[in-house]
Order: C-alpha cells, then sequence, then structure tokens
C-alpha cells in the first residue's frame, strides 16, 4: 500500500470516528428517552456494551492476523496481531470499569461474581495480560510472533469456552444476580442509539489501531535504519 | 445532578480520560520518534561527509 | 504406524527419566498432601462441607503446574529440545508424547492425592474422579503446548502458571460443578467438550511453537 493511500484511510477513518462519536454521544444523552424501568442510569449501557463488542472484535482481528501469520509467514501480521491485542486490552478495561459503575448504578456495588460480561471479561484480561508477558519474556525473532499467534488463536477460542463455563457456574458457584440482559425488547430508538455508539466505539478503535500500527512500523524501520548506519 | 446521572456521566466520562491519556502517550512516542529521525540523519550526513576519502585510493589503482 | 510409535518413544522416554529421578514425581505427591493440610487450616469452623471440593481442584490445578514446569526442564538443561526436533518425526508427535508423559504423572499423584483428600475432607464419588481424569487431559494437552512456550521464554518457571491459570478456569468450574452439583452430566460434558477443543488446537499449533 503506496503511504499516500494508508494516509487517505487514516484519515478517513478517523474523520468517521469523529463524526459517529459526536452523533452517538448526541443520540444518548439528548434523543433517546429514559428507559422506563431503569431510568436515566441505563444510558451506561450505549457506552458499555458496545466498548465490549468492539473488545471483542479486536480480539477475533488479532485472532485472525495470527492465522495469517501462521499460514503465510509473513512478519508484518506480527504486528497487526499486537496492535489488534493491544486495542482490545484497552476496550476490555474500559468495558469493566464502565460495567463497575454500571454494577454500581444497579446494585449498589463495585463488583458482582453474578454478572457474567464483567467475569468473562476479567478472565480475558487475565489471559491478554499474559500474551503481554509471554512477548516481553521471549527474544524477538520469528519464534515469537509464532508463539504470540498461537496464544492469540487460544484466546479467541477461550471466549466462547469460559462464557459457557461462567453460565454453568451461575448459580452453583458464583451467586445469581437478576439478570438484566440488555438485547431484551429494544425499543426502535434504543436500538437506534445502540448501533450508532457501536460503529462509533468500532471507528474509533480501528483508528487508534491504524495509528498505533503505523507507529510500531516506523519505530521498527528507524530500528533497521540505526543499524544500518552505525 | 441526580446520582445516576453522575454515574452515568463518569462512565462516559472514563472513557473520554482513557482516549486523553492514550493521545498523551502517543504524543510522547512521536517525540521520541522525532528525536530519532534527527540522531540518523546526523549520522548519515557524517557518513555522507566522510565518503570522498576512499576514492583517491580507487584512482591510483585504475590503469 | 510410524507416527505412533515416535509418539510411544517419546513417551517411554520421559517416563523412563522419570522412573530414574522420581523427583518430579515425589514433589508433586508431597506437594498436592501439604496443600490439602494447610487447606485444612485455611477454612473456618462453620464453613458448608461443599468448600473443600472447591479445595481440592484448587491443589490439583497447582500440582499440576509443579509437574509442568518440570516438563520441560531436563530438555533444557541438556538442550534435548533442539534434537527432539530434528528428529525425524511429526511435531505434533512430541506434544502427544510430553502430554501422554504428563498425564501419567498427575494420574499418578492423584492416586495419592484422592485417598488423602477422602481421608482430611469428603468422599470421592465417581463423579469426582470423572471430573479429575477428564481435568487431567484437558491440562496434560493444554499445559504440554504452554510449557513448551514457557520453556522458550526467560522467564520459565515464572510464565507458566500465567499463562495456564485463565485456560484452567473453565477446568476448575468443570471439576468443581462436577463434584458438587446435583446434576454432574452437564459439567462433565462441558469437561469433555473443553478436551476436544484445547486438545485439538494444542495438537495442530505445537510445531509453530517449537521450531526455531
Amino acid at each position: 500500500m503506496s503511504t499516500s493511500l494508508r494516509n487517505n484511510s487514516a484519515v478517513a477513518l478517523a474523520a468517521a470516528a469523529f463524526v459517529l462519536l459526536l452523533a452517538g454521544l448526541t443520540l444518548a444523552f439528548y434523543w433517546v428517552p429514559n428507559a422506563p424501568v431503569e431510568g436515566f442510569r441505563q444510558r451506561i449501557f450505549y457506552i458499555h456494551v458496545p466498548v465490549a463488542l468492539t473488545s471483542y472484535a479486536c480480539f477475533g482481528w488479532a485472532a485472525w492476523k495470527a492465522l495469517r501469520l501462521l499460514w503465510t509467514r509473513e512478519r508484518r501480521y506480527d504486528l497487526e496481531s499486537y496492535t489488534a491485542v493491544h486495542m482490545g486490552v484497552i476496550f476490555g478495561i474500559l468495558t469493566l470499569v464502565t460495567g463497575s459503575i454500571w454494577a454500581r448504578t444497579s446494585w449498589g456495588v463495585w463488583w458482582s461474581w453474578g454478572e457474567r460480561q464483567l467475569v468473562l471479561f476479567l478472565v480475558l484480561f487475565l489471559f491478554y495480560s499474559a500474551y503481554f508477558m509471554l512477548r516481553y519474556s521471549v527474544e524477538p525473532g520469528p519464534r515469537r510472533e509464532r508463539m504470540s499467534a498461537v496464544y492469540a488463536l487460544f484466546g479467541v477460542v477461550l471466549i466462547p469456552v469460559s462464557f459457557m463455563a461462567i453460565r454453568l457456574a451461575e448459580g452453583l458457584i458464583h451467586p445469581v444476580v437478576f439478570d438484566r440482559d440488555p438485547s431484551d425488547n429494544l425499543a426502535a430508538s434504543q436500538l437506534t442509539t445502540f448501533v450508532v455508539c457501536f460503529a462509533a466505539t468500532l471507528a474509533l478503535a480501528a483508528s487508534l489501531y491504524v495509528n498505533e500500527l503505523t507507529g510500531k512500523r516506523v519505530d521498527e524501520r528507524l530500528r533497521e535504519l540505526r543499524e544500518a548506519l552505525t | 445532578m441526580t446520582s445516576a446521572e453522575k454515574y452515568v456521566t463518569a462512565a462516559y466520562l472514563v472513557v473520554l480520560g482513557v482516549l486523553l491519556a492514550y493521545l498523551v502517550i502517543y504524543a510522547f512516542k512521536l517525540s521520541r520518534l522525532e528525536r530519532e529521525v534527527g540522531e540518523l540523519t546526523e549520522l548519515a550526513r557524517r557518513r555522507r561527509e566522510a565518503e570522498p576519502t576512499p576514492e583517491p585510493d580507487r584512482e591510483e589503482v585504475a590503469p | 504406524m510410524n507416527y505412533l510409535s515416535d509418539v510411544g518413544a517419546l513417551a517411554r522416554k520421559d517416563l523412563r527419566l522419570e522412573l530414574r529421578s522420581r523427583d518430579t514425581f515425589l514433589s508433586m505427591v508431597l506437594f498436592v498432601v501439604a496443600t490439602l493440610v494447610v487447606f485444612s487450616f485455611s477454612l473456618p469452623a462453620g464453613t458448608a462441607e461443599e468448600a473443600s471440593y472447591g479445595l481440592l481442584w484448587v491443589a490439583l490445578l497447582f500440582t499440576a503446574i509443579l509437574g509442568l514446569t518440570r516438563a520441560f526442564a531436563a530438555e533444557r538443561e541438556q538442550r534435548l529440545l533442539d534434537g527432539l526436533i530434528l528428529a525425524p518425526c511429526d511435531r505434533s508427535a512430541i506434544w502427544l508424547g510430553k502430554a501422554i508423559a504428563v498425564l501419567a504423572f498427575l494420574a499418578l499423584a492423584e492416586v495419592v492425592a484422592l485417598p488423602a483428600f477422602a481421608l482430611f475432607f469428603e468422599p470421592v464419588t465417581w463423579e469426582v474422579v470423572a471430573a479429575v481424569v477428564l481435568a487431567n487431559l484437558g491440562l496434560a494437552a493444554v499445559g504440554t503446548l504452554l510449557a513448551a512456550m514457557a520453556a522458550a521464554s526467560r522467564a520459565r518457571e515464572l510464565l507458566l502458571p500465567l499463562l495456564l491459570l485463565p485456560l484452567a478456569i473453565p477446568i476448575v468450574v468443570g471439576g468443581v460443578g462436577a463434584s458438587i452439583s446435583d446434576d454432574p452430566g452437564r459439567f462433565l460434558g462441558f469437561l469433555g467438550l473443553y478436551d476436544l477443543i484445547f486438545a485439538i488446537l494444542s495438537w495442530a499449533s505445537f510445531e509453530y511453537v517449537v521450531t526455531e
């Protein structure tokens, strides 16, 4: 990809993120009416769930790039996979924080083991934090790239498996909390707001991803340059 | 502001906060990259200036 | 079948090495019994009896980590892993052979651990045994792959628990669930599914982890 083409897509993504975020925030705060039962605090839904889904998307993207690395052995996929995991963890942390705030408004506690999404993200956070530990303790090279790729693939398989485990644990191991399922019975206005906010967080993640990837690639090239000159 | 409004706003502000933190970290990274480019440009320039000396040797070898 | 004979040879190598020195196996046995004794002091008097099943699973998990940390230790010390890779066998055979050896160690340690648990805490029902067997398969499969990763790193013993614990959470859920639930079948089925998924994944990706 020529640099001008890459710059254009980066700019386009950033512009899209800007527009969508603005639109989403406006809809979430000014347009959509209060939820009938929960009231004003339900509006956290419009940032918490999009951020969570975006995190899953990032991990999925990382696994896809990891698979490409193992298939084709092209080195560039390593940086792309790594950056995607990084984005996923950032949005994962955001999921945990916004989820915790939502738990506080709903039940008065900052944490609940009965809240499936929160527990799942905690497990994933542990898993992908270990990803960074793995990368930092192995010498850079094709072996580290392949190990990271395999681990990223394990992660994406762990998501549904963990979810199943958490559901099984409910009631028996962890306390049951009245499950507020956000996707039940969304009014049209709520759905629209949600979709716009989701698109916004996706665009934001994509924009940050492209930026960070460029930064990392420049880093790499500068290092090569330095080695060539000294 | 009701308690619910405070929490909702806090949630959105956290997202904004993380974004801004990211911006700051990125600004640091960019300035470091700029510095490195500057250093490498210096290195390259010094290399280029040091090059002319080998050529006289090569002229002697040519018949 | 060439593949299976390779696997058998590799597994036998590890088991024979262990039979000679016996240190990994003995440490695992001592560790699990010591952990159970420590646990007996950690729960307050009024705790439900079912809680001790949770302790059993934690003890088994940490014992597995102990055993797995040693899984590639010998190879690392004598650079045998490079030799193994040069050997004309499918890389995944190394994984299978090693996993079988790990499985054997785990099983032997549990032959001691489960009666000890039955003695100190709660009776060991057939559901618990079934869950332990299934959990062993999952732990050996995933653990062998992760141990190979950790062996290549600088952090080594520190890295393996970090990598294994998140992946082991579903196993603990399945195990504890099968031990205390009225409907253990669901949890045993889940453990079986976990084993199937992750064994295939580990088997397929092992060669990418060990090649230089």
